[in-house]
């Protein structure tokens, strides 16, 4: 039986679905990133596969595309031998009318265990998982721009492989915070780690002065948000963003807010640079930055892996 | 619940017998390989006495287990080390308690995901009967007597001793 007060959590208070950072409990996010470092092991050996999900199916159902997203879910889903589907199903079942729950129903016939969703509007893996089977289990990979908890969950992960003590960080998060999913689960994510200080920068149009009720300081000037943080997180600039009316142009974004080695040198000398990918060079990172030595990028994409085989088995564990 | 401490069960007594066990029977080159947490630290501490060089690796179970739907993923899962080639290898597999032999089934199947080890010993501290599986022990530091609705924990003090306790089974 599920909680009444969080759709996430069963009533013994164990993760039955992950639908956003926000509302996760400190110990169930600090459970998934100790279960990821054991997996972490798992993908380093030469046989990367482990038999725990064994005869379990999970569909991937992907209405907005991800290439890269879908493949780290199948590869997770994979290497925990499960079996997995992948359905274009923007292409497929909706666009011949069918509804987002009838879809679900019939692969729930199939017997799906599990469904991992990726949609454009906010808040459709929350009703996906509102009216699933009480056995089967919703994984968000990404809605909207409400949420994208496994990119949140990597993101710490990394984060804490670097610098174990979350109460001791500033993390600057720079870009379209307005409509990004990555930023708001992240932020979730730090904050309840106990992160003291977090800040958002970018233009007004993408980082408006009331994101400050997320917990954040809110900074228009690159150069000062950077000064001594420990953390930066550069989000992906949408090329739709480029040629609307929220920035002049991709060269005049480079200019503000590109992270140049020039500018990471005034964050701490052990500083770190995340990105959650796929990155344009020269608009929001320059490639010195993004292949320099503080970069982490490439390892968010390894750990990424083992984040997700840990939610999946956290969760396959769960049923019951 | 507090657990009962097992006085009847003597575990540094049977450490000893287990030593003895262990002596002249393994392999000079085997390498030590504990189940989390309790084989660990007997894997460690056998290392030490026993003569020859053992390397000592330790696994955690908790991805080969059978029973992931009943029972849930664990909260604490621990990371394997194996820091030896397991192709080839001479390995005693370590445990605190034999009981069902599930564990050990599942820690077998660990081992062969990360080469094919030329032998697989099995040493334990504690043999409680009540096996699931055919599976048996080839050293042992002593037979004994639970309860059906109880478990044997081992637990390691300051100085490195080793206790059982009688705890309730979860489920």
């Amino acid at each position: 039986m599920l909680s009444k007060r969080n759709l996430q959590l069963d009533d013994r208070g164990e993760l039955h679905h992950l639908l956003a950072i926000e509302g996760l409990p400190k110990r169930i996010i600090e459970r998934i990133l100790d279960t990821a470092e054991s997996f972490v092991g798992v993908n380093e050996r030469e046989v990367k596969v482990v038999p725990l999900l064994r005869g379990k199916s999970i569909f991937n159902l992907f209405f907005e595309n991800s290439t890269r997203t879908r493949t780290t879910f199948e590869i997770a889903a994979k290497r925990l031998s499960a079996d997995v589907v992948s359905l274009d199903v923007a292409r497929s079942s909706t666009s011949k009318g069918e509804t987002i729950l009838d879809t679900v129903a019939n692969l729930t016939a199939m017997h799906a265990d599990m469904f991992v969703v990726r949609h454009s509007e906010s808040g459709a893996p929350w009703l996906i998982a509102q009216h699933a089977a009480p056995h089967v289990h919703v994984i968000n990979a990404g809605d909207g721009r409400h949420e994208h908890p496994t990119q949140g969950l990597l993101d710490v992960f990394t984060i804490r492989r670097h610098k174990p003590d979350f109460t001791r960080l500033t993390v600057a998060i720079v870009g379209d915070i307005l409509h990004s999913r990555v930023a708001r689960s992240q932020i979730h994510a730090l904050t309840t780690l106990g992160v003291p200080e977090i800040r958002l920068v970018g233009p007004r149009t993408l980082v408006p002065p009331e994101l400050a009720r997320l917990g954040a300081r809110i900074y228009t000037s690159l150069d000062e948000a950077l000064v001594g943080v420990d953390v930066i997180t550069m989000l992906r600039l949408q090329n739709e963003r480029m040629n609307g009316a929220l920035i002049p142009s991709a060269s005049e974004y480079f200019a503000c807010y590109g992270l140049t080695p020039k500018r990471l040198a005034l964050a701490k000398p052990d500083a770190i640079v995340l990105h959650p990918g796929p990155m344009n060079r020269g608009v929001e990172i320059d490639s010195a930055v993004a292949d320099g030595r503080q970069s982490v990028i490439l390892q968010q994409v390894t750990y990424g892996i083992a984040i997700r085989m840990a939610v999946m088995a956290m969760l396959a564990g769960a049923a019951r | 619940m507090k657990p009962t401490l097992a006085t009847q069960l003597d575990a540094e007594a049977m450490f000893s017998a287990l030593v003895d066990a262990m002596r002249a029977a393994v392999p000079e080159q085997a390498a030590f390989v504990g189940v989390y947490s309790g084989g660990a630290w007997l894997a460690e501490r056998l290392a030490q006495v026993i003569p020859g060089h053992h390397p000592v690796g330790f696994v955690d179970v908790s991805f080969y287990r059978d029973d992931l739907s009943r029972a849930g993923l664990k909260a604490n899962v621990r990371t394997t080390q194996l820091p030896f080639p397991v192709e080839g290898a001479d390995i005693v597999l370590i445990d605190d308690v034999l009981f069902t032999g599930r564990s050990i089934r599942a820690a077998i199947n660990t081992l062969f995901d990360y080469g094919r080890p030329r032998s697989v010993q099995l040493a334990v501290l504690a043999d409680r009967g009540g096996r699931e599986l055919p599976i048996a022990a080839d050293h042992c530091g002593g037979d004994v007597t639970v309860p059906a609705d109880e478990m044997l924990e081992l637990t390691r003090d300051a100085a490195g001793h080793f206790q059982f306790h009688r705890v309730p089974r979860a489920r």
